[in-house]
C-alpha cells in the first residue's frame, strides 16, 4: 500500500498519515509540507514519520516539519513526544550532536561600520574561536572541572567570566537543564569533552556575520530589540565529541535495553527504554549533560566574539549593545507540560532537528518576550539568509511547542563536490560581498548553498501553517567555518 | 568465473570505495580476510579525516576490544579509534590486526586486537577533510564469503 495514497489533507500544508495506515501505529502522522515538498519527499521519510507512530506512549502525533528528511531511525526535522508515565526515550529520537543549536546576538552597528574592517573581523574571529579537533584548545580544564561544566552549562561559564549575567536569561533553560547528572556520562564522553570545549566544530558548524534585512513584524521586531540594517552575529555549533559520545555510549545501552524490556520497535535504531527504566533514566541525565555542555560552548563562544569586537570597534560590548537576542537547541529530548485532550500532562519531547516554538504566556520564555511567544532561530546555510520567528499558540497545539530548525540537506557531500569546488564557492560568495573563511579544505564545496533545500520555503511553511510566524530576515554578510 | 576472480582481485587491490549518503558518507571496506577487511575499514575512515598518504608512521596505539557479535565489534573498533584520534590528536594510517572468537559464561564473545601507527596532528602538514562525529549502525554490515566485505556509514 503506497504510503502518499493515504494521505489526508488537514488544512493548507498540513497532512496526515491516518493511524489506520498499519496496525502498529498509535497516533496519526502529521506532515507540514507544501504540496510540492509533500510530492518530493523520500519515501524512507515517510516511513520514519510512521515507525516513530508505532513506538509506546507516544501522544497525539507523529509529526514531520517543514524542513524533514531521511534520518538514522528517527527523521531529521521530527518531533516525538511521549508520555512521562508510559512512553519511551530514545537517543535516536535526539541524534549524535546533542544540543546542536544557534545563538544570536545584537549590536548597534551597522554595515557602514564593519564593512572598512570586515578582514580584520574575519581573520580575528577565525583565530580566536578554536574551529575543531586538534585546534590548539584556548581553555585547559582540569579533570574534574569537566563535571562542573556538565552539571551547570552556561551558568559554568558565566561564573567563569565568560560572558554576562543577563546572557542566561535569553537562553533556552537559562542555559542549564537541571536534571543533568555528570556521573552517568562516560569517562570516554569526558575525555572528549575537555580539549573541545570552546570550540565551533566542523561541517555544517558556523559563525555568521549578519546584517538585519527585512523586518515582517514590526511590533514583534521591537519587542525583540531588532533594529532593520543593523548587525547581528549568529553561532550554530553543539555538543562537541562529548555529545557525540555520549549518544554512541547510549545507542548501545539501549539496542541491548529494548530487548530486555520487550519493546516492540520497527527498525533498530528506534532503540528505546521505558521511562522508569534505569537505561532511560540514566541516558536522559547524560544527554542533559552533554546539552549543558553545548551551552557552555556556545556562551565561551559568545565571550570571544565580544572580545574580537571590543579590540577591533575599540569599544566595549555594551557600548554596541552586544546582548542576546536568543539561543535555542534543536536536537534534543525535554520534559515538558503539554495539554493533551484538555489536561496538561507531562511528555518527553523528542525534537531531532526541531526548534522550540513555544507560544506566548509560556513562563518558560523570557518576562520581555512573553507575550508574544518565544524567539525561534533558523539557520540557513552558508550564503544565503537566516530567520527569527516567534513560537504561537497553533504550535502548543499541533506540534507540541516545535517547528522546522533549518535548509536540510538535498546533495550528498560528494555530489556537492562533483558539481562545486570550493574556490568556486569562495569566489562566488566573495562576488556578493560574503567573506569566508573555513580551515578544512572541502568544507566550501560540500556546504554550498546548492547542496541544501530552500530555507525560505521551510519558513514560508513554517508562517502559512502558523506553527511559527515570521519576524525578521537576515542576511549574511561574513562567514567562518571548522 | 575468472570475470569473478577478477573482481575479487579488484575489490582486495581497491581496498575500500566511498557511496553517497545524503548527509553523511558510507564506505564498503574489502579484505581477503576478516581482519584485512577491518584494516581497511579503518583506512577509509581516516581518509575522510585526512588523506593517510601523508600520514608518517612514528606513534604508535594497542588497542583491545571485546564485543557480543562482528558488527558491534566493528562499531566498537572505529569509536576507539576516533576516540584516540580527538584525545591524543593522532591521524594514523596502518593497522595491524587480529580476530578471535572465544566463550565468556557460554555467550560468544569476539575479541580484537590491534597495533595502529600514525602521526600526530600538524594541519600545516596533513590535509584537513571533514570531522566525523560518530559510527552509525546504520545498515552496517560484516559478510564474508568469497572475501569479506564491510558497509559503514558514518555520520559527519
Amino acid at each position: 500500500m503506497d504510503i502518499k495514497e493515504n494521505i489526508v489533507e488537514v488544512r493548507e500544508n498540513i497532512w496526515e498519515i491516518p493511524s489506520s495506515y498499519k496496525k502498529e501505529m498509535r497516533v496519526p502522522g502529521r506532515l507540514y509540507l507544501e504540496e510540492d515538498s509533500l510530492a518530493n519527499l523520500e519515501k524512507g521519510a515517510f516511513e520514519q514519520v510512521v515507525n516513530v507512530a508505532c513506538l509506546p506512549g507516544i501522544q497525539k502525533f507523529s509529526i514531520g516539519l517543514p524542513d524533514i528528511h531521511f534520518g538514522y531511525g528517527f527523521p531529521i526535522g521530527g518531533v516525538g513526544a511521549f508520555s512521562a508515565r508510559t512512553g519511551v526515550i530514545s537517543p535516536g529520537g535526539v541524534g549524535f550532536d546533542i544540543n546542536c543549536g544557534v545563538r544570536m546576538i545584537r549590536t548597534n552597528l551597522t554595515e557602514d561600520d564593519l564593512h572598512p574592517k570586515m578582514k580584520e573581523i574575519v581573520d580575528n574571529l577565525f583565530a580566536n574561536i578554536p574551529s575543531g579537533v586538534g585546534s590548539k584548545g584556548k581553555v585547559r580544564l582540569k579533570n574534574d572541572e569537566i563535571d562542573e561544566v556538565l552539571k551547570f552549562g552556561a551558568e559554568w561559564a558565566v561564573e567563569h567570566e565568560y560572558g554576562w549575567e543577563e546572557d542566561l536569561q535569553f537562553l533556552e533553560e537559562n542555559g542549564r537543564i537541571l536534571d543533568a547528572d555528570p556521573s552517568e556520562v562516560s569517562q570516554k564522553a569526558k575525555k572528549r569533552g575537555i580539549p573541545q570545549l570552546g570550540s565551533l566544530g566542523s561541517g555544517n558548524h558556523f559563525l555568521e556575520i549578519q546584517k538585519i534585512d527585512e523586518i515582517f513584524n514590526e511590533e514583534v521586531a521591537k519587542t525583540f530589540n531588532l533594529e532593520p540594517d543593523t548587525i547581528t552575529i549568529m553561532i550554530h555549533s553543539g555538543s562537541r565529541g562529548c555529545g557525540h559520545q555520549v549518544c554512541s555510549d547510549y545507542l548501545r545501552v539501549m539496542d541491548k535495553a529494548y530487548k530486555k524490556h520487550n519493546v516492540n520497535i520497527p527498525d533498530r535504531q528506534l532503540a528505546c527504554a521505558p521511562i522508569d527504566s534505569d537505561e532511560a533514566q540514566s541516558y536522559f541525565r547524560a544527554m542533559a549533560a552533554a546539552a549543558n555542555y553545548a551551552w557552555a560552548n556556545r556562551q565561551m563562544m559568545l565571550h570571544w566574539v565580544r572580545e574580537t569586537f571590543e579590540k577591533i570597534f575599540s569599544q566595549s560590548a555594551e557600548d554596541m549593545e552586544m546582548s542576546v537576542i536568543y539561543d535555542i537547541a534543536h536536537n534534543i529530548a525535554k520534559k515538558e507540560v503539554h495539554k493533551i485532550k484538555g489536561r496538561n500532562e507531562e511528555v518527553i519531547v523528542h525534537r531531532k532537528g526541531a526548534t522550540r516554538a513555544y507560544g506566548p504566556g509560556r513562563v518558560e520564555i523570557p518576562s520581555e518576550y512573553r507575550n508574544i511567544g518565544q524567539p525561534v532561530l533558523i539557520p540557513g546555510t552558508m550564503g544565503t539568509a537566516s530567520y527569527i520567528l516567534h513560537g504561537t499558540e497553533i504550535a502548543m497545539e499541533e506540534t507540541f511547542g516545535s517547528t522546522a530548525h533549518g535548509a536540510g540537506r538535498k546533495l550528498s557531500r560528494t555530489g556537492a563536490k562533483k558539481r562545486y569546488s570550493s574556490s568556486e564557492i569562495k569566489k562566488d560568495l566573495e562576488s556578493k560581498g560574503i567573506h569566508v573563511r573555513a580551515s578544512s579544505a572541502p568544507v566550501l564545496a560540500e556546504e554550498a548553498p546548492g547542496a541544501y533545500k530552500d530555507v525560505d520555503e521551510v519558513v514560508r511553511t513554517s508562517d502559512s501553517t502558523g506553527i511559527a510566524k515570521l519576524v525578521a530576515k537576515v542576511i549574511p554578510l561574513a562567514v567562518t567555518k571548522g | 568465473m575468472n570475470k569473478k576472480n577478477q573482481e575479487i582481485q579488484e575489490k582486495i587491490h581497491q581496498k575500500y570505495e566511498f557511496f553517497d549518503v545524503t548527509a553523511d558518507i558510507g564506505f564498503w571496506a574489502y579484505g581477503k580476510t576478516l581482519e584485512e577487511s577491518f584494516e581497511n575499514a579503518a583506512l577509509a575512515m581516516f581518509n575522510v579525516i585526512t588523506k593517510t598518504d601523508s600520514v608518517a608512521e612514528n606513534e604508535s596505539r594497542k588497542i583491545n576490544i571485546e564485543s557480543e557479535d562482528l558488527t558491534s565489534l566493528l562499531y566498537d573498533f572505529l569509536e576507539e579509534l576516533l576516540f584516540i584520534y580527538e584525545v591524543d590528536l593522532l591521524l594514523f594510517s596502518k593497522f595491524d590486526l587480529s580476530i578471535k572468537k572465544g566463550n565468556i559464561d557460554n555467550n560468544e564473545i569476539y575479541k580484537l586486537e590491534a597495533v595502529v601507527t600514525g602521526e600526530e596532528i600538524d594541519w600545516n602538514k596533513h590535509y584537513r577533510g571533514s570531522e566525523v562525529k560518530a559510527i552509525t549502525f546504520h545498515m552496517m554490515e560484516v559478510l564474508c564469503e568469497d572475501i569479506c566485505k564491510i558497509r559503514v556509514i558514518l555520520d559527519l
